[in-house]
C-alpha cells in the first residue's frame, strides 16, 4: 500500500476500496487482490453471468415447452438444456451466491473486521469458482454434448451416456471444493474476527445465519464431492461400486447425493433468511423479534436438514421404517423456518414500514419461500408423495423455494446493499415497477406448475399430452414476463453502478449495523479504527424512546 | 492516522485461526471419507462372506510395515514441530525430511503392492476379478478407491511438507512463528488416522 494512494481527499473522506488500487493496477488490482470486498465484487460478475447463462437456458426450456411435440430443438439439446439449467442454476448461481457475494463484502465489515480471517484462501475459491465454471462450459463446446443426465447425476444413466460427463462432474466437484474453503473461511472469522464487544449474540442475523452455512458447506459438502468422485472412477475404471451387474448398489448413490444435496437446499436457503432478517427489521424501524431464536432456528435448519434427504427417495423402494422416520424429521426441519417466518411477522407488526425496494423484495420473500415451504411439507406426507413423485409439482416447489426464496433473496440483497458497495443509488421507481413484474410473471410462471404436477405432468419430459396445453402456455407467457422484469432489474442496477445519483452518506437506510457506520462506499479495510460493539443489534431509537418512556412511567 | 500506520495495522496473525481453519478443514476430509466408509459398511454387511475371503488375499507383510512407516512419519511430523519450538532449525529440518521419506516409502511399499494385485488379475475389469463373486469385486473396488484416495492425500501431504522444508530452509518458519507447520502436521495426522482406521478393515478384518 503505497502512502500516496491513502491521500484524503477534499470532504476529508479516504479513497475507497474502489480507487485504492494497492499494490498492482489496473484489471490485476481486482484478479490479484485478496480485499474481501473486491473479490465479493468479483464474484457478483462471475455469478450474474452465469445467471444470465441460466436465464437464457430457463427461457429456452420453456420455449420448447410451449407445443406437445417439439418446438425449437430436438429432445437430445432439451435434455442438455434442463441439466445445464439445473447444473448452473444449482451450483454455480444459488450454492454460492449469497455467501460469496454478500458474504465476502459484508461479514468482515458487520463483524468489524478488517477482512476474512484466510483473504488469499478466498481468492484461491475464486480461482477454483471460475476454473469450475468454466469446465461447465467446455463441457458444453467440446465434441459429445453437454451432460443430459438432469442436475442429479443419477445412476445408472450418468455412467452410460456419451455426453462430457467428467467435465460436469468434475466442475462441480471443484465449485464444491471452492464451496467449502469459503465455509472454513466464513467459520473462523466468526469464530476469531468479531469486533471488541461483539459477543455471539451482538451479531446481526445475516452473520448468524452464514455460519449456519458455514457448518453445512464444511460438513456436507464433501459427502457429494466424494460420490461425484465416484461417478467418474465408475466411468473411467469401471470399478462397479454402483453397478447392480457388479454387485453396487445404485440406490446407494441416490442416498449419497441426497446426504448433501438436501443440506445444500439450505445451503442455498438459509443466506437468503439472513438477508431478509437484515433488511425487516431496517424498513419497519424495529428491533428484530426474537432475535434468538431466529439464531438458532438457523443452526436448528442446518441440523435436521442434514437428517431428512431420503424425502427425494421416498419413491425408489426404501423400507418403511426408514421412510416414516424420514417422513417425521422433514415435518419437524418446517418448524425451524415456520419461526423465522412468524418472527419477521412479528417484526412487521407495529413497525413503521417503508415500502423501498428491499422491502417489497423481502415481503415477496416470505410469500414465495412460505409457497415453496408449504409445498415442501404436501410431498413429505408419504402417500401423498408417492403420488406427486417426478411430476411438475417439485419443480414447482423447487423454483418457489430456490428461486422465490434465494434469487429473490439475492435480488433483496442487491436492492439493499448495492448502493453501499458502488456508492451509487438506482432509480427506485424503476427499481419497483421492475419487482412487480418480477412478482408478477414468477407466479405466472410458476404456479401452473403446481396444477400440472397435481394432474400428472411428469417432469424433464419432452413430449406430453394435449390437454395440458394450456397450462404450459400460460407457464410460457410468464417466463416472458419475468425475463423482461429481470432485464429491467439489472439494467436499472448497472446503469446506478455506472451512472447512477452519488451517495455519501454512511447510513442510506437507517440500519444498525456496522456496514452502515462505514464510509460509502467502505475504504480499504473498512474501518480507521476497528469499532467496539455496545449494543445487540437492531436497537433502533425509535424503540429506545419508547423503552424509555416506559421506564419513566414504572 | 498516518500512513505508515495504516500499513502497520495490515500485518495481521493470529495463529489460533490458522490452526481452528486447519481443523473445519479437516472435519470436511474427515466427511470426505466418511462416505466412502459407510460404503463400506453397507457392502460389508450385505456381502459379509465375500468380504472375508478377499481380505485373506491381501499382503498384511506390506500393510503393516506401512502402518509402521506412517505412524512414525507422524512421531517425526511432531517432533520437527517440537524441536522448531525449542528453536532448534536444524533438527526440525532434518525431521521433516525424515517425514517426507517416510512418505515416500509408503508409496513406495504400496507401489509393490498394487503391482503384486495386478499381476494376480485382481483389478477392476480384469477378467479373473470380473469372474469372481460381487461381493470380491466389490471389496477389490472399495480397495483401490479408498486406499487410492489415501495415496493421494499423502501425496499431498508431502507436497505441503516439502514446502515446509522450503519455508524452514528460508527462515519463515522460526521459533516464534512455527503455525504454518503445525499446521501441516495437523494435516499430516489425518494422513496417518486415516490409514490407522483403512489397516484392519481391509487387512486385519478378514
Amino acid at each position: 500500500m503505497s502512502s500516496n494512494s491513502l491521500a484524503v481527499d477534499k470532504s476529508g473522506n479516504l479513497p475507497s476500496y474502489l480507487i485504492d488500487e494497492g499494490k498492482r493496477k489496473g484489471i490485476l488490482a481486482w484478479l490479484l487482490s485478496t480485499d474481501h470486498k473486491r473479490i465479493g465484487i468479483m464474484y457478483m460478475i462471475a455469478l450474474l453471468s452465469f445467471f444470465a447463462v441460466g436465464v437464457t437456458l430457463g427461457f429456452l426450456i420453456r420455449l420448447e415447452l410451449l407445443t406437445p411435440q417439439g418446438t425449437i430443438v430436438n429432445p437430445q439439446a432439451y435434455n442438455e438444456f434442463f441439466t445445464l439449467h439445473g447444473v448452473i442454476m444449482i451450483f454455480i448461481v444459488v450454492v454460492p451466491a449469497i455467501p460469496s457475494i454478500f458474504g465476502n463484502f459484508f461479514l468482515p465489515i458487520m463483524l468489524g473486521a478488517k477482512d476474512v480471517a484466510f483473504p488469499r484462501l478466498n481468492l484461491l475459491s475464486w480461482y477454483l469458482y471460475v476454473v469450475g465454471s468454466i469446465m461447465i462450459l467446455l463441457s458444453i463446446v467440446l465434441p459429445g454434448g453437454a451432460a443430459d443426465t438432469g442436475w442429479t447425476f443419477y445412476i445408472p444413466y450418468s455412467v452410460r451416456t456419451g455426453t462430457n460427463m467428467i467435465f460436469t462432474l468434475t466442475a462441480v466437484f471443484i465449485l464444491g471444493f471452492s464451496s467449502i474453503l469459503t465455509g472454513v473461511n466464513f467459520l473462523t472469522t466468526i469464530h476469531r474476527l468479531r469486533a471488541p464487544g461483539m459477543g455471539w449474540f451482538k451479531m446481526p442475523l445475516f452473520a448468524w445465519s452464514l455460519y449456519a452455512t458455514g457448518w453445512i458447506q464444511v460438513l456436507a459438502t464433501p459427502i457429494v464431492g466424494i460420490t461425484l468422485l465416484l461417478v467418474i472412477i465408475e466411468r473411467v475404471f469401471g470399478v462397479g461400486l454402483f453397478d447392480p451387474t457388479l454387485g453396487g448398489d445404485p440406490i446407494l448413490f441416490q442416498h449419497m447425493f441426497w446426504m448433501y444435496s438436501h443440506p445444500a437446499v439450505y445451503i442455498i436457503i438459509v443466506p437468503a433468511m439472513g438477508v431478509i432478517s437484515e433488511i425487516i427489521p431496517v424498513f419497519s424501524r424495529r428491533t428484530i423479534f426474537g432475535y434468538k431464536f431466529i439464531a438458532f432456528s438457523s443452526i436448528g435448519i442446518a441440523v435436521f436438514g442434514s437428517l431428512v434427504w431420503a424425502h427425494h427417495m421416498f419413491a425408489v423402494g426404501m423400507s418403511n421404517n426408514a421412510e416414516f422416520v424420514f417422513s417425521l424429521l422433514t415435518f419437524l426441519v418446517a418448524i425451524p423456518s415456520a419461526i423465522k417466518v412468524f418472527n419477521w411477522t412479528a417484526t412487521l407488526y407495529k413497525g413503521s414500514i417503508e415500502l423501498e425496494p428491499p422491502m417489497l423484495y423481502a415481503l415477496a420473500f416470505i410469500f414465495l419461500f412460505s409457497i415453496g415451504g408449504l409445498t415442501g411439507i404436501i410431498q413429505g406426507a408419504l402417500n401423498v408423495d408417492i403420488y406427486l413423485t417426478d411430476t411438475y409439482f417439485i419443480v414447482g416447489h423447487i423454483h418457489y423455494v430456490v428461486f422465490g426464496g434465494t434469487g429473490i433473496g439475492i435480488f433483496a440483497a442487491l436492492h439493499y446493499w448495492l448502493p453501499k458497495m458502488f456508492g451509487r443509488m438506482y432509480n427506485k421507481k424503476v427499481a419497483k415497477v421492475a419487482f412487480w413484474i418480477i412478482f408478477v410473471g414468477f407466479n405466472i410462471l410458476y404456479f401452473p406448475f403446481l396444477i400440472l404436477g397435481w394432474l400428472g405432468m411428469p417432469r424433464r419430459s419432452y413430449h406430453y399430452l394435449p390437454r395440458f396445453q394450456v397450462y404450459h402456455v400460460i407457464a410460457t407467457v410468464g417466463s416472458w414476463i419475468l425475463v423482461l422484469g429481470l432485464i429491467i432489474m439489472f439494467f436499472n442496477l448497472l446503469k446506478s453502478i455506472r451512472s447512477g445519483k452519488v451517495v455519501t452518506e454512511k447510513n442510506i437506510w437507517g440500519g444498525e449495523s456496522l456496514e452502515w457506520q462505514t464510509q460509502t462506499p467502505p475504504i480499504t479495510e473498512n474501518f480507521v479504527d476497528i469499532p467496539v460493539v455496545n449494543e445487540a443489534p437492531y436497537e433502533y431509537k425509535q424503540n429506545e424512546e419508547e423503552f424509555l418512556e416506559k421506564e419513566e412511567v414504572l | 492516522m498516518s500512513a505508515e500506520n495504516q500499513a502497520s495495522v495490515h500485518v495481521h496473525r493470529d495463529d489460533v485461526a490458522t490452526k481452528m481453519g486447519m481443523w473445519f478443514f479437516l472435519f470436511s476430509e474427515l466427511l470426505l471419507f466418511g462416505g466412502l466408509f459407510l460404503m463400506y459398511s453397507v457392502y460389508r454387511y450385505t456381502h459379509q462372506h465375500d468380504f472375508h475371503i478377499a481380505a485373506e488375499g491381501m499382503n498384511i507383510f506390506l500393510g503393516t510395515a506401512n502402518t509402521i512407516i506412517l505412524l512414525t512419519s507422524s512421531l517425526t511430523m511432531a517432533l520437527a514441530i517440537t524441536a522448531m519450538q525449542k528453536g532448534k532449525k536444524i533438527l526440525s529440518l532434518s525431521l521433516q525430511i525424515i517425514t517426507f521419506l517416510f512418505g515416500l516409502a509408503f508409496l513406495v511399499n504400496k507401489f509393490f503392492e498394487w503391482s503384486a494385485e495386478f499381476r494376480e488379475g485382481n483389478y477392476p475389469g480384469s477378467p479373473i476379478l470380473t469372474a469372481k463373486p460381487s461381493g470380491q469385486i466389490l471389496y477389490y473396488g472399495l480397495y483401490y478407491t479408498m486406499v487410492g484416495l489415501h495415496g493421494v492425500h499423502v501425496i499431498a501431504g508431502m507436497t505441503v511438507i516439502a514446502f515446509m522444508i522450503r519455508f524452514t530452509i528460508k527462515g519463515i518458519i522460526t521459533k516464534d512463528n512455527y503455525v504454518k507447520l503445525e499446521a501441516a502436521g495437523l494435516y499430516w495426522h489425518l494422513v496417518d488416522i486415516i490409514w490407522i482406521f483403512l489397516f484392519p478393515l481391509f487387512y486385519l478384518i478378514t
